[in-house]
């Protein structure tokens, strides 16, 4: 490649006079004497053949930002959308401390150079916990869906067996990791539900449980919102089969309503995008895991766990505890692994439950389940709508059957969508017992004007 | 000349646990509350909680005012140390280089923060023509022709290219039959761990005396039971094997697939692909040689690009344009899809980043970037080899690309420090590296990369900073003994880490086990 | 107890063999029996330990404090640790102008017996072996090394490094224990020429392998865990009804020890279905037990070297390797083991170069759970 006049802003070295020094100063004329280990046949032949960049910061901002302007967001129009991705408010704090480049920009250190970020997910680990009242949780995985599948491999390992029992009104697209995940290690069974209640069917799952389930999963809220309250006898009945019982949990529910732990569950996971993270179409998520201080169930988790230890200077240190178990397999034919995650949501979860504090989440859980109520209440008296099948008592999400209407929920969310509204997830697909359903969110942004303009647009799209 | 060493002195705010700082009463941020309407209509909304379901005690989170919660974070990020403050090229393998500021703009715009996965495509038509844009440019980048953005790492581009491989071969009807995967002793350990999570068998390559894989040790390990050879080229050492093409196609005449991990692919930009080098698949770390911060850890993307005949087992779902209206939509509609791999699509604003950066720099900059990368670390590796008692693996091999392994072998043997020392008293100079993965085959290994965003200064100063420690191994050894002297903290003791009857992985369990500063309750 | 004194203080119990070393300044590969020590000192050779034993004692010196040493007289132990200013307790042994392998068995005895914490020893394979054959596994140990011969892992890697760690150890640092095979040269062969290596024990020795904190990906394994998936391996291949006779070696005994199967650290075992059929079983017998198709043999890298035949094992003979069959014979190591065996080959030495030859080639390592290493085989 012949030398070029242009210096790059990101390369500091591409400044001509330096280059040739540098070269000089190594022993060779060119970089291409220092790229004999790669074959003629190996290198590419002529240039990439790339858009003309836009090298000046002006340009490029131009034109990134007109890509971006077709998008419309969440806070542009009115959105009712969930389905395992939520649209709290962030606090701006939360923004501003994930936002500092220390913690931005920072990776791997040891605790001498980044105690910081140690400390800080170990103070996120230290709420969860109490959020979860289990004593242990973890630095977060990639998102929920891997921390789910991640707590039934760990199920398995503690039993030795080898097939999980799934709630089937789990969230199908979290199903779908599972399964991904759990190929060819572990079977999955799908556990059925009622329709009328919306609650997992106890008489099904007895019917499954047998010596080879190593945990029987379930969520709550449910995929379609509702808390389920049999969670004690579900919990009885793995237990009496020898499985565990591993809950997924909306942390965001968590003030006002009883955590896992407390109802028989073994391994509680979930997702702390609720927790003061952007949705970022998708990409704010991350896992959590949390267990009992039982060294059975510790030594099982591939994540990273952040300990606090003494120093010799009498100050708060960090590290890794138990570090070797990340590759401890005492029963399972295979291991799992460790990598880069998503700490820095960690970071803002931690940021985001020290600001909320304990009031704080119980306000906000208050909040979400009075105007859910009222939204279920009065979209319900929609003519040709029904909100009280599942009947079960709801969090911050509910189905709208839209059956009746003789409309399709892909329709009216594209009349809504033409009114500045997005409607809620269509369930048609992954639901169709549940004929044309919607699944609606309501969270502590959406206003009781909100909720009346929803239902005054739908009544005119419906009549 | 004067000396580059700097009197540093890490930030030491001997923060709090953030338990500690809560005063009751205290509110950091309120929420909205239910107007009155709603509240006559559905009461407090409490009670209609299931009894057995209702939580009636409070979380026991921390209760401060905002001010103070601000004042903790940013105490505690000033006792760390990100790539922004430090010249950070200790971590090879990882390619840590700058984060360009415009793409922080960009990410955090509500333009893309803001958009929930489910929102109908024609109001994401932005960022779904970024993912379409991406792939567009990875398909030069790599050679490769389709992809998927959805793994949420490297670790992770590794366990889609495990699941492909398994949809491949199952539909081949091959796959009771194809157990086995090969990778080599100097690939990222995720080659090795990631197929074993998935219940392949792993086999492991050794290397030769030149450091690259053994060449007969593989044609012994191939064989009809092989499923895929999973490569990192160049390897952790910075050796690049040149004779991959032989690799390559010797698997494919065993009809086994061929996966590169180009987590790391600073040192070949527009020098060398993967489609040439005979690969079927490929990932790419963005959060590393593409410029996305490591956010201490994550949020990332390993982006997933493999060759036309394995588009259909892609991870569901794919970015697609339908050329009448030039509208861009998601299909899912891949009935061979090896699955999801990630919730949703993927890590919208880390992809993002790595769009921005691909277009302010355009072929010739990426050219330049993996260029200058390879100058910088064959002019670290010049002279760090000049530092007492550095030495370099597989020295019969000196040619290496964008990162090196070294070894202090020779530093332990003479004054009894190893890599360890050396890395607890480089945080007294207000940097850092990473020792490698274990085992350490190569003997007190440290691995450096100084990618191209970093100056010759830069380099030089860091270069001055492992001569000091050198010379302190030599001649000062209480020095290095008690070291960090200027860091956070003092030595951390590990058996607190350890032992389970000691360990506290949250403050709930601290408080349990201890009172005061760890004394035993 | 010796009354009056803190119980506080740990005890080291040093032991020196004064003589290790001076044969091969001369030429002479080893000063083991008193007519090659006489020959060696007759031909000039100087004591080379004393030297070796003050640079270790160095490190000693900053935990002064928090120790004491219990040794042997004079320049068996006494002489240096004193010169150190190390607080010293002497035990009667080695008074006199020559000691021996019964002072160095004598001396390790009494040190069990009054409950050390760790004996440093300075000397070379034959010393290692001499308190192998006392203490075995039972307290933690570690070398200076000093003699001519230094096959064992038992050493630290210069004199300075082996007290740096003894300090550690002694210090109260968390310090990891890996049992390591203690190997000793037929010395009459090897001053002819021939190397031949046994395995003559194991010795309890403080690793230097320490765990770094803030990985990314993965971490250090201990010996326990590597050894212990390597095990779960192996198990699950046996095949119900085959016979596995399981070589000497600490890799092997953990296969041995996670079936609960009774087993022998030196000896070949041989087991079916899970038990113990016998153990350290002589070469004749094992021939007699061999039933060709129906038989495994599990062997493991033996010292240093690379030796997975022929070292430590010759009652696998050659007539049990060809009734076994190449094809049934599995290798396993650890990778902490094998880590300074990448880009070498393994050996074979079976006694019959024929068969030898047949050997070479690859060969599959099983080196964890559900992984294997490929290896060349040399002859």
């Amino acid at each position: 490649m012949a030398e070029k006049k242009r210096v790059y802003p990101y390369i500091p070295n591409s400044e001509p006079r330096i280059r040739e020094a540098m070269l000089r100063e190594t022993g060779v004329d060119s970089v291409d004497e220092l790229l004999t280990d790669i074959p003629a046949e190996l290198r590419m032949k002529g240039r990439m053949n790339l858009p003309v960049p836009f090298s000046a910061e002006a340009d490029l901002k131009r034109h990134v930002e007109g890509i971006l302007s077709r998008n419309i967001t969440s806070g542009e129009y009115l959105s009712f959308l969930g389905a395992g991705c939520y649209d709290h408010h962030i606090p701006a704090v939360v923004d501003e401390i994930i936002g500092r480049s220390e913690f931005l920009t920072a990776y791997a250190g040891e605790p001498y150079e980044d105690h910081g970020r140690f400390q800080a997910l170990f103070e996120y680990q230290s709420m969860m916990a109490e959020l979860l009242d289990f004593d242990v949780c973890n630095v977060p995985t990639y998102d929920g869906a891997q921390a789910a599948s991640t707590s039934l491999r760990m199920a398995s390992r503690i039993t030795g067996r080898k097939k999980a029992l799934l709630a089937g009104n789990m969230n199908p697209d979290r199903l779908r990791v599972v399964q991904t995940y759990l190929d060819p290690v572990m079977s999955v069974e799908i556990i059925g539900w009622e329709r009328d209640s919306g609650l997992l069917d106890l008489e099904d799952l007895g019917s499954r449980l047998a010596t080879d389930v190593a945990a029987v999963y379930f969520e709550n809220p449910s995929y379609l919102g509702a808390i389920e309250d049999q969670g004690e006898k579900i919990a009885r009945m793995a237990r009496e089969a020898g499985a565990l019982t591993v809950v997924f949990v909306d942390p965001s529910s968590l003030g006002v309503i009883q955590p896992p732990s407390r109802y028989g569950a073994d391994i509680a996971c979930g997702d702390i995008q609720p927790l003061g993270i952007h949705m970022n179409y998708g990409g704010g998520v991350g896992g959590f895991i949390c267990t009992r201080s039982d060294r059975k169930y510790v030594e099982e988790y591939p994540s990273r766990l952040f300990g606090i230890a003494p120093t010799s200077g009498k100050e708060w240190g960090f590290g890794d505890v138990a570090w070797e178990r990340t590759s401890f397999a005492n029963r399972e034919t295979a291991k799992e692994f460790v990598g880069t995650h998503a700490a820095l949501w960690g970071i803002a979860a931690a940021v985001y439950l020290a600001s909320m504090g304990p009031k704080g989440m119980a306000d906000l859980g208050k909040v979400i389940i009075q105007r859910s109520l009222y939204a279920r209440k009065v979209i319900g008296e929609i003519p040709g709508v029904s909100t009280s099948t599942p009947s079960a008592f709801c969090f911050k999400e509910f189905v709208v059957d839209l059956t009746r209407t003789g409309r399709k929920v892909g329709e009216i969310n594209e009349k809504l969508l033409s009114r500045g509204i997005f409607g809620g997830k269509d369930l048609s697909e992954d639901f169709p017992e549940l004929g044309q359903s919607a699944l609606f969110c309501i969270t502590e942004k959406i206003t009781m004007r909100d909720i009346d303009r929803l239902v005054e647009v739908l009544g005119d799209i419906l009549c | 000349m004067t000396s580059r060493i700097r009197p540093f002195h890490h930030m030491r705010w001997n923060e709090p646990i953030i338990y500690q700082l809560s005063v009751e009463g205290q509110r950091g941020i309120l929420v909205p509350e239910a107007e009155k309407e709603i509240e006559q209509i559905v009461g407090d909304g409490l009670s209609s909680i299931p009894g057995n379901m209702r939580r009636k005690d409070l979380p026991n989170l921390p209760e401060m005012a905002q001010p103070q919660v601000v004042r903790h974070f940013n105490h505690l990020s000033q006792e760390n140390l990100g790539a922004d403050s430090n010249i950070d090229i200790g971590q090879g393998t990882c390619t840590m280089k700058h984060s360009p500021k415009i793409n922080e703009v960009f990410a955090r715009s509500h333009k893309i923060t803001d958009l929930h996965p489910y929102q109908d495509c024609s109001t994401v038509q932005g960022i779904l023509e970024i993912f379409y844009r991406t792939e567009e440019l990875f398909r030069e980048i790599s050679g490769l022709d389709r992809c998927s953005v959805q793994p949420g790492g490297g670790t992770h581009g590794v366990v889609a290219m495990v699941s492909m491989v398994r949809a491949w071969h199952r539909d081949r009807g091959e796959d009771q039959q194809r157990d086995e995967i090969i990778t080599t002793l100097f690939s990222h350990p995720a080659d090795a761990a990631v197929p074993k999570a998935k219940g392949y068998k792993v086999v492991i390559l050794p290397p030769d005396e030149e450091g690259l894989p053994d060449l007969e040790a593989y044609k012994n390990a191939l064989s009809e039971k092989t499923a895929a050879i999973f490569f990192t080229n160049p390897e952790d050492t910075g050796i690049f094997n040149s004779r991959i093409l032989e690799f390559t196609e010797l698997a494919h005449q065993k009809g086994a697939l061929c996966c590169y991990d180009q987590a790391n692919a600073n040192g070949l930009l527009g020098i060398a692909r993967a489609r040439e080098a005979g690969f079927d698949m490929s990932f790419f770390n963005l959060h590393k040689t593409f410029s996305s911060p490591h956010g201490c850890g994550g949020p990332a993307t390993g982006l997933l690009m493999v060759d036309r005949k394995l588009g259909v087992y892609l991870p569901v779902p794919v970015v697609r344009r339908n050329e009448r209206t030039g509208r861009y939509f998601l299909d899912f509609n891949l009935p061979k899809s090896c699955g999801k791999v990630k919730a949703f699509f993927g890590v919208a604003p880390v992809v993002l980043r790595a769009y921005a950066w691909i277009m302010s720099l355009g072929a010739d900059g990426l050219e330049e970037a993996s260029r200058i990368a390879v100058l910088n670390n064959n002019y670290f590796m010049k002279k760090m080899l000049k530092v007492r008692g550095c030495s370099i693996s597989f020295p019969r091999h000196p040619g290496r690309v964008e990162q090196v392994r070294y070894s202090w072998e020779k530093l332990k043997e003479e004054t009894g420090f190893g890599t360890g020392d050396v890395q607890r008293r480089i945080a007294d100079f207000g940097t850092h590296y990473w020792a490698s993965h274990e085992p350490w085959v190569i003997p007190e290994p440290f691995t450096i990369e100084p990618s191209e965003s970093y100056s010759r200064d830069d380099i030089d100063e860091y270069l001055e900073i492992m001569e000091q420690i050198s010379r302190e191994c030599y001649e000062e050894p209480e020095v290095i003994r008690h070291a960090p002297h200027n860091s956070t903290v003092h030595h951390i003791d590990h058996e607190y880490l350890d032992d389970p009857g000691k360990w506290a992985i949250t403050w709930r369990e601290y408080s349990k086990k201890y009172t005061g500063y760890f004394q035993e309750r | 107890m010796t009354e009056g004194r803190s119980r506080d203080r740990k005890v080291l119990g040093l032991i020196v063999n004064p003589v290790a070393g001076m044969g091969g300044a001369v030429g002479l590969k080893g000063t083991d029996g008193r007519a090659v020590l006489e020959r060696a000192l007759s031909m000039g050779a100087l004591p080379r330990s004393p030297l070796r034993v003050r640079e270790a004692l160095e490190a000693l010196k900053r935990i002064a404090d928090d120790i004491r040493i219990l040794t042997c007289s004079g320049d068996m132990g006494a002489l240096e640790s004193e010169r150190a200013g190390l607080p010293t307790e002497v035990l009667p042994i080695g008074a006199g102008p020559f000691t021996s392998a019964v002072d160095t068995m004598e001396a390790a005895r009494k040190m069990e017996a009054s409950g050390v914490d760790m004996i440093l020893f300075a000397g070379g394979d034959g010393t290692a072996r001499d308190i192998a054959g006392v203490v075995g596994t039972r307290v933690p140990s570690l070398g200076i090394p000093s003699g001519v011969k230094i096959h064992s892992p038992v050493f630290g890697r210069n004199p300075a490094m082996a007290g740096e760690l003894a300090g550690l150890f002694m210090s109260g640092a968390k310090v990891a224990l890996e049992e390591r095979e203690v190997m000793d040269i037929d010395e009459e062969a090897f001053r002819k020429g021939t190397l031949r290596a046994s395995l003559f024990g194991y010795l309890l020795v403080p690793s230097e392998r320490r765990f770094l904190q803030g990985g990314k990906a993965g971490g250090g394994k201990s010996v326990a865990v590597e050894l212990d998936g390597i095990a779960q391996e192996i198990i699950s291949r046996m095949m119900p009804g085959d016979l596995y006779l399981v070589g000497p070696g600490t890799t092997t005994a953990a296969v041995m020890r996670r079936m609960g199967c009774e087993y022998s650290l030196l000896g070949v075992d041989a087991v079916r279905d899970r038990k113990t059929l016998g153990t350290d079983l002589p070469g004749k017998y094992i021939l007699d037990l061999a039933e060709p198709g129906r038989t495994w043999l599990i062997l493991s890298v033996i010292g240093g070297q690379g030796f997975i035949l022929g070292r430590g094992n010759l009652q696998v003979t050659p007539e049990v390797i060809r009734v076994v069959g190449k094809e049934r014979i599995l290798v396993a190591g650890t990778p902490e083991k094998l880590k300074g065996l990448f880009g070498k080959a393994l050996f074979v030495d079976t006694g019959d170069p024929l068969l030898d030859l047949e050997l070479c080639g690859y060969t599959r390592v099983v080196t964890g759970l559900g992984e294997e290493t490929l290896f060349r085989v040399e002859r």
